[in-house]
């Protein structure tokens, strides 16, 4: 089953929605501006009736796998239970009805939250200041990486690389090329974790940062990490924390204390803020004394009991969003923390790290398992095992769509071929994990009895494997004039001739 | 659990952590039921004041508009808000179409051929577009022309400054200019010429990118209509609350020679073996999981559950809703701002200069005025001088369809008195 376009549906006969008229005197935009300012035609938007809308709508939303009704063990995304109480609290009408540009007076509660948001962030993760302000993951690694090249030009330290594991997430060389540095990979070991062999030969003077995420994307744990921090400073490097793994070790350890100066945070990972589909997340940066002053403006201050926003912060680079950052989030994540409080923190992470250890045990002899144990919040398997019945790490994923499951990343770490990443998180019961294990199980079986099979999934869901390599056909002879059908777009049959001009 | 792992204790499981690191617990409150954390959240809420939709007449890039109930009943689907990005497009075919409507929404706006799935906000669609034109040109300065949202010029300012692109701010373009920058209708609410300023930058060989205001596309010619390269802007006048700022959505979209320099999401249609048509990422050979350090931009996620906003409201619009709501606000606004003119030692800042639904006023004692009308409960103009220092006094007030007849009566009356 698939569902029609808007679009599609339009009817030209459909009236729109009863608004409410002006009620005053006043010109007409015809009235007095120049035609040539004025659309000449009106935008080719459907017209749909409200009923029609919400059908149309709620159809859509059934095509959907989603936390509410799916297991989503999606590696690095941290798909957790998002407690309906944080959008009763964002939309309560004291934080959503709230104007920017109000007067800081008549907003003391919203300041007050960033504040204590602020202050049980720097609790978590062991820093001293956090700026709200960005508005996703990779905006706060790029953030970060934005104080520490402003930290060494301070200096006078002309610092142009930024060194970054060949595990790492593809934001962060992206975000370190965006912010001006060189990306230098270092390569892992054998155990899966960074060589230190490789890092001692890759520092140099002209080091800026060594970006790193611990536990590391194959869910183990930088046992060095204390080396590691020393060796990077002992260059005058700075050493920043990839955030997307926080959820394996909160009241446990923290990044602030394992040496790290910049510290981002996925308030929707970690801090279980709604996915939305693909944000809007929120991606506050913690940073150590020494990086402070570089923090972009606006910083929420208290004096004698009253909250300020402080524009003046005369090293800051700046600022990286309009207004406050996604303050929507920041109510949602404010609101998990005060319910949980450091003991639930505490207890969400050693049962995010016992689930995935529980659920790799239970598969460790079906898929190959790279890396030893124990692993963190996520372990990483390998379908490299299914390789000499032709199915790989993909076929595994769409089997299991077809058994009601989200998929894991698959192909992630680059490190680990047929790369299957898992992490179930604490939110999920030991039935549910029993059961994933268990298709797992029963896949893994028909790999080496009815390979085909799996080759044709998924075949219970709207569509089935689609075919992006001739979609990415049709976009190229798009974009080089060839054709007429954008693909990245719906564009009426040139049988139906435009809306009259307005 | 434990005893299928043949551990004893937790801490078995966490032997690889240096004891130097563990933590005895955290330093923070222990939890609390849901009734007691709602009372906290709650009274932190009450201890901001909220002005009344009718009687807000401050904008500056934020806005009270009428939000149809269909906007949340939509978003607040689980199955759309507790989804991921569609990675398994099979499994994501809901969130894939959404987005392929808002991109197709967003391209019919605008006028231009190709929009993407959405950026956080106006200020780094702004600084994303401004890269795009680095990438295309290789030219290492952009052009900032009248008033575009300072805040937006801030943000370009540190994206620039990563990628050592100078931002300059007004002034003739030259050939060493990636694009030429500018807001329609500008920051203050006054109409630009756009065609001229896309002409100048065309002559020089840079990209005209348009910064405008969804809604005012309603009436104002698209970007696409006047040959902008590409068209940026802030999407919360499309079905979003104010929230203090965010989250709201930024919106790109760019005519089809600069397609591969887009950042972020894109999504296309595609085919299974059965014919049936579907949705999948496109193009992902621009972005960071694929290109890593040479990506066209590092964003990862976008704001699709905002996007998805957006697409309810312009459908539920309609392209004669929208211009109902946009004429509504324009009259409403030119009344007001006639009303405004009238009252003693207020001018308007700049009489010979057009606008839609946003204009500035030269107001006595600016400062003074506005908290008067914080007392009475409106949220008055918002006083430019912040920003502009050129702007002393000067004061931009918004009207909306939200701001009835009787509630101009109010905001005059209160000035009046």
């Amino acid at each position: 089953m698939t569902e029609p376009l808007s679009f599609e549906l339009s009817r030209p006969a459909v009236d729109p929605p009863r608004l409410p008229d002006a009620d005053v005197t006043g010109p007409s935009p015809s009235d007095v501006l120049p035609s040539e300012a004025l659309r000449s035609r009106p935008p080719g938007l459907p017209r749909l009736s409200e009923p029609e809308i919400m059908r149309h709508y709620s159809r859509m939303a059934s095509l959907n796998y989603s936390i509410s009704e799916n297991f989503y063990p999606l590696g690095s995304c941290t798909m957790k239970y998002n407690p309906v109480l944080n959008e009763a609290a964002a939309a309560l009408p004291g934080f959503a009805g709230l104007h920017p540009y109000q007067d800081e007076d008549s907003v003391q509660g919203a300041l007050e939250l960033m504040w204590r948001l602020e202050r049980a962030l720097c609790a978590i993760v062991g820093v001293d200041r956090v700026t709200l302000q960005p508005a996703a993951g990779a905006h706060g690694e790029w953030t970060a990486l934005r104080m520490i090249a402003a930290f060494h030009r301070s200096r006078k330290d002309d610092r142009t690389e930024v060194l970054v594991p060949d595990s790492a997430h593809g934001t962060n060389p992206a975000s370190a090329a965006l912010s001006g540095f060189h990306v230098v990979e270092v390569k892992s070991g054998a155990d899966g974790r960074i060589s230190l062999a490789d890092l001692e030969s890759k520092l140099s003077p002209h080091t800026a940062a060594l970006m790193l995420t611990n536990p590391n994307t194959l869910g183990l744990f930088e046992r060095e990490i204390l080396d590691i921090a020393e060796m990077v400073h002992a260059t005058g490097a700075m050493l920043y924390y990839d955030g997307a793994n926080l959820n394996a070790f909160m009241g446990i350890c923290r990044p602030g204390d394992m040496g790290f100066d910049a510290v981002h945070m996925n308030l929707h990972k970690t801090f279980t803020t709604p996915h939305g589909g693909g944000g809007p997340g929120a991606g506050p940066v913690g940073v150590k004394a020494e990086l402070v002053p570089f923090l972009p403006a606006p910083t929420v201050e208290r004096t004698n009991g009253h909250l300020v926003l402080d524009h003046k912060r005369p090293q800051s680079i700046g600022r990286v969003r309009s207004f406050y950052g996604n303050f929507g989030m920041l109510v949602r994540a404010y609101t998990y923390i005060l319910a949980m409080g450091g003991d639930g923190l505490s207890q969400a992470s050693q049962d995010a790290v016992l689930s995935a250890n529980y659920l790799r045990k239970l598969v460790e002899t079906d898929l190959e398992m790279p890396h030893a144990g124990p692993c963190m919040h996520e372990f990483v398997a390998s379908a490299h095992n299914l390789h000499e019945n032709g199915v790989r790490a993909l076929d595994v994923a769409k089997a299991l769509l077809d058994r009601q499951f989200y998929a894991p990343t698959v192909y992630f770490p680059l490190v680990v071929p047929e790369a299957i990443m898992v992490e179930p998180t604490e939110t999920e019961s030991k039935a549910t994990l029993d059961s994933f294990a268990q298709a797992i199980k029963e896949i893994v079986a028909q790999a080496r009895t009815d390979p085909q099979a799996l080759h044709d999934e998924p075949k219970n869901l709207p569509v089935g494997r689609l075919d992006e390599v001739t979609a990415a056909r049709r976009i190229n002879a798009y974009l080089q004039g060839q054709s007429e059908d954008p693909v990245l777009r719906w564009k009426a049959p040139s049988a139906n001739p435009p809306e009259e001009a307005c | 659990m434990l005893e299928t792992l043949g551990v004893r204790s937790m801490n078995d499981l966490l032997v690889d952590i240096p004891q130097s690191l563990r933590l005895e617990s955290l330093q923070l409150p222990n939890g609390l039921s849901e009734f007691e954390t709602m009372a906290q959240v709650a009274a932190l809420a009450g201890r901001n004041r909220v002005f009344a939709d009718r009687l807000t007449f401050r904008g500056g890039g934020v806005y009270r508009r009428f939000i149809p109930a269909a906007v949340a009943a939509v978003t607040s689907k689980p199955e759309f808000y507790t989804a991921y990005t569609p990675y398994q497009a099979e499994a994501s075919q809901g969130t894939l179409q959404a987005i392929f409507e808002y991109q197709t929404l967003i391209a019919e706006l605008t006028g231009l051929d190709v929009s993407n799935a959405s950026l956080y906000d106006g200020a780094t669609a702004v600084a994303e577009a401004a890269m795009m034109a680095h990438v295309h040109n290789g030219r290492n300065e952009v052009l900032v022309s009248g008033y575009v949202h300072p805040e937006y010029v801030q943000v370009l300012r540190a994206f620039g400054d990563g990628r050592g692109i100078k931002v300059r701010k007004d002034g003739e373009p030259n050939k060493k200019t990636a694009a030429v920058i500018f807001q329609q209708p500008d920051f203050l609410g006054l109409l630009t010429d756009p065609r001229a300023l896309t002409a100048a930058a065309h002559d020089v060989g840079a990209l005209a990118i348009a910064c405008v205001d969804p809604i005012s596309l309603a009436i104002l010619a698209p970007p696409g209509e006047y040959g902008a390269d590409i068209a940026v802007g802030e999407g919360q006048q499309l079905g979003l609350a104010p929230s203090f700022g965010g989250p709201h959505v930024g919106f790109i979209a760019c005519d089809k020679e600069l397609v591969r320099k887009l950042p972020g999401r894109l999504v296309g249609t595609a085919h299974d073996a059965q014919g049936r048509r579907g949705f999948v990422l496109a193009l992902a050979a621009r972005e960071q999981h694929i290109r890593r350090e040479k990506a066209t931009s590092n964003i990862c996620t976008n704001h699709s559950l905002c996007a998805l906003a957006a697409a309810v409201y312009l459908t539920y619009m309609g392209p004669y809703g929208l211009r109902q709501v946009a004429e509504v606000s324009f009259k409403r606004a030119h009344n007001l701002a006639q009303r405004l003119a009238a009252l003693p030692g207020w001018e308007p800042a700049f009489p010979e200069r057009q606008f839609l639904n946003e204009f500035p006023v030269r107001v006595p004692k600016a400062p003074a005025v506005l908290r008067k009308l914080a007392r009475k409960g409106i949220l008055g103009g918002l006083d430019v001088s912040r920003w502009f220092r050129e702007l002393k006094g000067v004061v931009t007030f918004t009207c909306t369809e939200v701001n009835d007849a009787g509630a101009l009566d109010e905001l005059v009356e209160a000035l009046a008195s």
